[in-house]
């Protein structure tokens, strides 16, 4: 064991690698695995690329990376494609693009199938990001699924979030408005040479115009990826974004595991409740299909509790006895 | 632990050398896919330090290699390059051309089988599952490792 997070704290890729499947498997190794590591993470700049698939975030991503390399900074890519709902199988295709790199030690990429999480990640995202934070990587470079509307996790687990849109999709640009563009850092017009860039720029400059003034400042760039254009500026507004204080470092820390803590109560409670098939259980089930006790609160009584909620009148919360007829 | 077990497998496929017909590879990786593997796809024209580099990272259980242009001459010493870095779990499957002759070579450097031309997806999904299983099952140790 001692040997194993050595080598994974000095970057080893094979036991780089091999952390990032246990977290991937999840279970008791990966809680083990994790707890080890979250006291040493937080130094690594996480940066998330999303945005509609071909709008060119593999290829952007490749450009930036390089760009990276020139300024000397190592990088780890975590790249997510979606999981085939029927077979749970995957074609992972992300690094496709990003060929050049294919020989550097100084940048590690890590294709992940999303396993059937939505969201636009995988499940296990943040132990994975933490995995090639604790292993030295000085930016961790996330991209996720082709995303349209609500895969916006990505917010939560990135420090700079790069959206990244085509020209040409035009009026798809006013579709996602109410999703992705908000959570965007950095917006990218990527593909920049081709004819419709320009009014690309203008509908996203005008759509920033109309909201308040405290978040009308996010920088509109330009970008060509195949040729780099751009690349430079990008990677400049993306460090300018970069939490540096320790303060923010810190609170940002705190609210991912605040998330994480209330996600994995979450599945636990689910996975208990799921596994129950007691007789006192089908009695609340049964009460529920009877419209006797609202969905909340059962749900409230179990999961408050780990109990059944009692009978009749000793309920004590106020929902369900809004709920309860009267008897 | 338990969950180790039933992960997906994971699948690189790859072609090494010069030669850039893809149409088998791709077919080869949507039958695996559909078989629930996780395929880790490379273009054409990769490198035998550059596919070493990819199974590491990635993590994979097996490689797939498919050469239709005399390029399986150079799997031997990509099965030398995979040892070296400590990869000796990872198996090694061929696909496409390769002359009857020829064969006795890979297999002799540690590749577990050859399919050539009119292999059916049965054949070739349920050889894949069952080799990704005794890749998986040569490294329990290192699993534990982890977890201890």
């Amino acid at each position: 064991m001692e040997t194993f997070h050595k080598r994974l704290r000095a970057g080893d890729p094979k036991a780089v690698a091999r952390a990032i499947t246990v977290m991937e498997a999840g279970g008791s190794a990966a809680a083990n695995l994790h707890r080890a590591l979250l006291p040493s993470t937080g130094a690594a700049l996480t940066v998330g690329f999303t945005g509609p698939p071909g709008a060119g975030k593999s290829t952007l991503i490749d450009a930036f990376v390089a760009e990276l390399r020139k300024s000397g900074r190592t990088v780890a890519v975590a790249a997510v494609d979606p999981s085939s709902p029927l077979s749970g199988g995957a074609v992972l295709g992300d690094r496709i693009r990003m060929g050049r790199h294919t020989e550097d030690p100084g940048v590690f990429i890590r294709s992940i199938a999303s396993r059937g999480h939505l969201g636009g990640l995988n499940e296990s995202i943040q132990p994975i990001i933490d995995v090639l934070d604790v292993a030295g990587r000085d930016v961790i470079v996330i991209e996720t699924v082709g995303a349209g509307q609500s895969e916006v996790e990505i917010v939560e687990v990135a420090d700079v979030r790069v959206v990244v849109n085509a020209p040409g999709l035009g009026d798809d640009v006013q579709a996602i408005k109410a999703g992705i563009l908000e959570i965007a850092s950095i917006l990218v017009v990527n593909k920049a040479d081709l004819p419709l860039a320009a009014r690309t720029v203008r509908q996203l400059r005008s759509m920033l115009a109309l909201r308040r003034e405290n978040d009308r400042n996010v920088p509109v760039i330009e970008t060509v990826a195949n040729s780099a254009k751009g690349v430079a500026d990008l990677l400049e507004a993306v460090l300018n974004l970069a939490p540096r204080a320790p303060w923010e470092r810190q609170a940002r820390r705190r609210a991912r595991v605040h998330r994480l803590v209330a996600e994995a109560a979450a599945a636990q409670m689910r996975r208990r409740i799921m596994g129950r098939s007691d007789e006192a259980f089908f009695v609340t089930l049964a009460r529920v299909e009877a419209g006797e006790l609202s969905v909340e609160a059962a749900a409230h009584a179990l999961a408050a509790h780990d109990q059944e909620p009692a009978p009749e009148s000793s309920q004590q919360t106020t929902v369900s006895k809004q709920n309860e007829p009267v008897t | 632990m338990t969950n180790v077990d039933v992960r997906p497998l994971r699948v690189l496929v790859t072609k090494i050398g010069l030669d850039g017909h893809d149409r088998g590879s791709r077919i080869v990786a949507a039958y695996l896919r559909d078989a629930g593997m996780e395929v880790i796809y490379t273009p054409p024209w990769q490198t035998i330090s550059g596919v070493v580099k990819l199974a590491t990272e990635e993590d994979v259980d097996i490689i797939g290699v498919s050469s239709l242009a005399t390029d399986h001459l150079i799997v031997p010493k990509m099965m030398t390059a995979l040892r070296e870095a400590g990869l000796d779990h990872v198996r090694v499957v061929v696909g496409g051309i390769v002359p009857d002759e020829e064969k006795g070579a890979l297999l002799a450097a540690g590749v577990s089988r050859i399919f050539g031309p009119g292999a059916a997806r049965d054949e070739i999904v349920d050889f894949v599952a069952a080799l990704g299983r005794q890749s998986r099952s040569d490294r329990i140790d290192e699993f534990s490792e982890v977890n201890s």
